[in-house]
């Protein structure tokens, strides 16, 4: 019913709408046109000096609500995040400053330079110092964000530094799978045809297969594999290998500022120095329910918009504990190897054996 | 060129296809007048009314998938009874129609409506009327780009009706979710269906840019040298330019993309496990060769889509500043430069897929580049402006409202554009918010601003002016009332192409602000609604144009018949004599450019 309702009243709104615009006309032809144009252009004049200024205090009111919520609100989580903080104040001060400079000057222009009988326009077709003069200050302001932004760029994108953890990222449709090294600070060789959903989710290469010429890697035994969330330590840098299953996603890290594809086929890498912990995170934001979360930013299929993860950032002792929790994946595909389940099971086996 | 070195035979082949037309003219039936048409003013209508069309499907597609988004919790049962079970379920839109939509919204608007819509418009109108010839180069090519067009809607628009649903991988179909059936159903018949139409679309916008070139360089009629030719013909130029040297190379990536989707090749496809499917036997293909080849035509696209809303604009900016363009040849140059520049910056799309950071970096450098040019075209029109006598037609405010975006939208591309903080906002709502202003709205001002100031010359009617003025009001403040906040969501990182944000702790907090959006956009849209009501209805029974000339403006559409017929000018072609920007010489208010050079005159420009 109020559907309808709302279609009726768009109609009339339309109509009214319509059947001023349609007197209006009529009355610019009885008027003569230079009379009406002479009315709407004063009209028209005073709009775009009013839209200027209005526009101007709209961006204020807007920044003013809007501000709180963004992630400058607070600082950034990783010593990466603070340097692309730094570069994103620099460049907004930059093409704030154009962007309020040219819309003023456009606006007002437009204001006072309004079509007048008395005036006589300036001829000026063109004018080489100004011209010139706009081409290189321009060029130099961007040489220096360039200059500025490449020093960046090539520290974020350089090595990691030799003491950093290491942890393998995988996408998949629609979750990340995270791998750690193990015991021995090796990962183990993977193959993608040996991917079992059930036990093997990385299609780590622990047995022999003459099917697929491969050979046993004995550095995937200890290998480490979680889903969901992942551990990484405070103030210690952490370097992701980035790869995908199926379709190419991205870790997106809003929080430390950082993203990369994970691409089927071709391993990409990342690596950032977490600052606060999850904990200490909570209290900056003021959010108890405050997560790092990791956000696929590249569009991977119908369920892309739920594929999360979550990195939880803790202190070194506290990393230690849940490490010395975690099992080698690959017991879990080969019970009867794991250490801690034999010595209950070897007398079952035994009498199993005996029968 | 020929006719400069040698006019008597151009004027009198000229005058032969004069003829020719007025024998011609009594033969006319429904079909070659309207439908199998050669004339390049109704084949230019052609492209402007499926443009419509396609603003209309495509505006209403991002109304739908904004519902979504703006009100997650409401049910709109009614919709349901539209659109069927596969788009909304329970009165919500579905994940699978909301990726649909969105992409279909992508496709549509930056190629259907966008390329073909704008330049094939007003390519199509302008070139010849403003060169001085009676037609396109080949009219018979021309003829077939539109119905190259027609034929590639025909077939997107059936995309939406086949059972696994329309193409949902997003508008820049990246591999391997755009070749695996398996990985979502979008890909499927849907994907089949997407490909053929662009393929289709490549073809016609080939067809129309080689007629494009080669009638701007050939078919200049006397006197009008390159340097006198009109700044919306150089942009045009340009834009077909770039059209004609990319597009292939997007031709090139989907066909290995068929390959692939079809013949089991592995162009773009290595080491994937689909989920219930299993390990594929495609390895050594590289998922991001389609990216380079994508975005080839991709970036130069951005420009095919611009410039000739710039030349549109600084050519109406001129004629209603009563002043002429500032710096002809800068805006030339600048032209020049950013369509050089604009095959070289590909790779910024693609900074955060692992690409070799130091082939980033170079990247950085050459697209950071391209704001100087850009910052000359501002600079340029802002002092057009200064010390004019400026009449606001419409389509002036349209012009004015294009530069005003193109500054918003273009000075978030520096931010986009160094990679160190693409890194963090790649993919984000800053991103939307960027080529939305910049590309879309921007573009689609030029756009209106064309079709407000050549109508009188398409149909010999006026536009309703007071209808004009709030479509443009409402279109300008409610554009920045969308898409400015969009920027703070982006700083917030929340990512784009998200169906649902309520589950994420980081990018929950804007539910509000996605409502506010969601409503301001079903106020735009229907506010172009009433344009396209002011549109059909005048070309019925709007104001008739009495006089020849009614901007009181200098290039040579002006100088044909109020209602040309095909061959445009009646007798012989004018000559030209000078550039088209003398507004305001030595007192003069215009001096048509087929007024000879008079003695007293001040030196040309």
């Amino acid at each position: 019913m109020t559907m309808y309702l709302i279609i009726a009243v768009i109609i009339l709104v339309f109509l009214i709408i319509f059947q001023i615009s349609k007197a209006s006309e009529y009355v610019a032809v009885l008027k003569g046109e230079a009379q009406q144009r002479k009315a709407t252009n004063k009209v028209n004049g005073f709009l775009m000096i009013s839209f200027l200024i209005l526009g101007l205090i709209g961006v204020y009111y807007c920044n003013s609500l809007l501000f709180p919520k963004t992630l400058l609100a607070h600082e950034a989580a990783s010593i990466q995040g603070d340097r692309v903080d730094s570069m994103l104040w620099i460049t907004l001060i930059i093409t704030g400053i154009t962007f309020i400079i040219t819309q003023v000057l456009l606006f007002w222009f437009a204001y006072k330079y309004q079509e007048d009988e008395k005036r006589k326009v300036y001829y000026l077709p063109h004018n080489n110092t100004v011209e010139v003069l706009w081409t290189v200050v321009p060029a130099i302001v961007l040489a220096g964000l360039v200059i500025f932004g490449l020093r960046n760029w090539f520290y974020f994108t350089g090595d990691a530094p030799k003491d950093a953890m290491v942890v393998e990222v995988t996408g998949k449709q629609f979750g990340w799978i995270f791998r750690y090294p193990g015991k021995d600070g090796q990962f183990g060789k993977k193959y993608y045809k040996n991917i079992d959903p059930a036990t093997n989710t990385l299609g780590l290469v622990w047995r022999d297969s003459a099917s697929l010429n491969l050979k046993d890697d004995p550095s995937s035994h200890d290998d480490i594999v979680l889903e969901q969330t992942m551990y990484v330590v405070k103030g210690k840098p952490v370097k992701l290998i980035i790869g995908s299953r199926d379709v190419i996603h991205d870790v997106g890290l809003s929080q430390f500022r950082l993203k990369m594809d994970a691409v089927p086929g071709i391993p990409t890498t990342m690596w950032f120095t977490p600052k606060f912990t999850t904990e200490e995170m909570k209290k900056i934001t003021g959010n108890p329910n405050f997560e790092y979360e990791i956000s696929c930013d590249q569009m991977c299929g119908n369920g892309h918009y739920s594929m999360k993860g979550i990195i939880q950032v803790v202190s070194q002792e506290e990393y230690d504990l849940w490490m010395a929790k975690q099992k080698p994946y690959y017991y879990g595909a080969f019970p009867e190897k794991d250490p801690t389940t034999q010595k209950a099971d070897s007398t079952l086996t035994k009498a199993v054996a005996k029968n | 060129m020929s006719h400069e070195l040698n006019p008597h035979e151009s004027i009198s082949a000229h005058g032969a296809q004069g003829d020719h037309h007025e024998h011609a003219h009594h033969h006319e039936t429904f079909i070659t007048k309207y439908v199998f048409s050669q004339d390049h003013k109704m084949i230019a209508k052609q492209f402007l009314i499926t443009g419509m069309v396609w603003a209309v499907l495509g505006g209403l597609m991002s109304v739908l998938f904004r519902l979504q988004l703006g009100y997650p919790d409401t049910h709109f049962t009614f919709l349901e009874d539209i659109l069927g079970k596969w788009w909304v379920k329970n009165g919500q839109i579905t994940p699978e129609a909301y990726y649909a939509l969105v992409t279909t919204h992508g496709t549509v608007l930056v190629f259907f409506v966008l390329t073909a819509g704008l330049s094939g418009t007003f390519a199509n109108f302008l070139i010849p009327l403003q060169v001085g010839a009676r037609d396109m180069a080949s009219p018979f090519m021309n003829m077939l780009s539109y119905w190259f067009f027609f034929i590639a809607s025909i077939i997107m628009v059936s995309s939406l009706f086949v059972e696994t649903g329309p193409f949902s991988g997003g508008w820049t179909a990246y591999p391997p979710l755009s070749a695996l059936g398996s990985a979502s159903p979008g890909s499927k018949t849907g994907m089949d269906l997407w490909i053929v139409a662009m393929a289709l679309f490549v073809v016609s916008s080939l067809l129309g840019g080689l007629n494009y070139i080669a009638t701007i360089l050939n078919m200049r009629t006397k006197g009008m040298s390159m340097t006198r030719l009109p700044l919306t013909i150089w942009a045009l130029f340009f834009t077909a330019v770039l059209g004609v040297l990319s597009f292939p190379v997007l031709l090139s990536g989907f066909i290995l993309l068929i390959f692939d989707r079809n013949f089991g090749t592995s162009f773009y496809l290595s080491d994937i496990f689909v989920n219930g499917v299993g390990a594929l036997p495609n390895e050594g293909g590289s998922a991001i060769l389609f990216q380079h080849l994508f975005w080839f035509l991709g970036h130069p696209e951005v420009y095919i889509i611009l410039l000739p809303a710039m030349g549109m604009v600084s050519e109406i900016l001129s004629v209603n500043s009563r002043k002429p363009i500032f710096g002809y040849m800068a805006m030339i140059g600048s032209l020049f430069a950013i369509a050089i520049l604009a095959f070289l910056v590909w790779a910024h799309h693609m900074f955060v897929t692992g690409l070799n950071p130091f082939l980033g970096s170079v990247f950085v450098l050459l697209t950071l580049l391209i704001a100087v040019p850009s910052a000359i075209k501002v600079f340029n029109w802002l002092t057009t402006l200064w010390r004019g006598n400026i009449r606001f037609t419409p389509a002036m405010m349209f012009a004015i409202g294009f530069v005003s975006l193109f500054i918003s939208g273009g000075l978030t591309g520096i931010w986009l554009g160094n990679s160190a903080l693409d890194i963090h906002l790649h993919d984000t709502y800053f991103v939307i918010a960027h080529f939305h202003i910049v590309m879309g709205v921007a573009s689609m001002f030029g756009m209106f601003a064309g079709v407000y100031h050549w109508f009188p010359k398409m149909y010999g009617k006026y536009l309703n002016n007071t209808l004009a003025y709030i479509h443009f009001w409402i279109t300008l403040i409610g554009a920045y009332l969308i898409f400015w906040p969009m920027h703070y969501e982006g700083l917030a990182g929340m990512p784009r192409r998200y169906y649902d944000y309520s589950t994420w702790e980081s990018f929950k907090q804007f539910g509000d602000l996605n409502k506010f959006i969601s409503t301001v956009a079903m106020v735009v849209f229907a506010t172009q609604l009433l344009f396209l009501f002011n549109f059909f209805y005048s070309i019925f029974k709007g104001r008739k144009v009495l006089t020849q000339n009614p901007w009181e403006s200098n290039t040579l559409e002006w100088t044909t018949p109020i209602n040309p017929g095909h061959g445009n000018w009646v007798g012989e072609i004018p000559e030209v004599y000078r550039w088209p920007y003398d507004y305001g010489k030595d007192g003069t208010d215009f001096i048509p450019q087929t007024v000879p050079v008079g003695a007293e005159e001040s030196a040309e420009h």
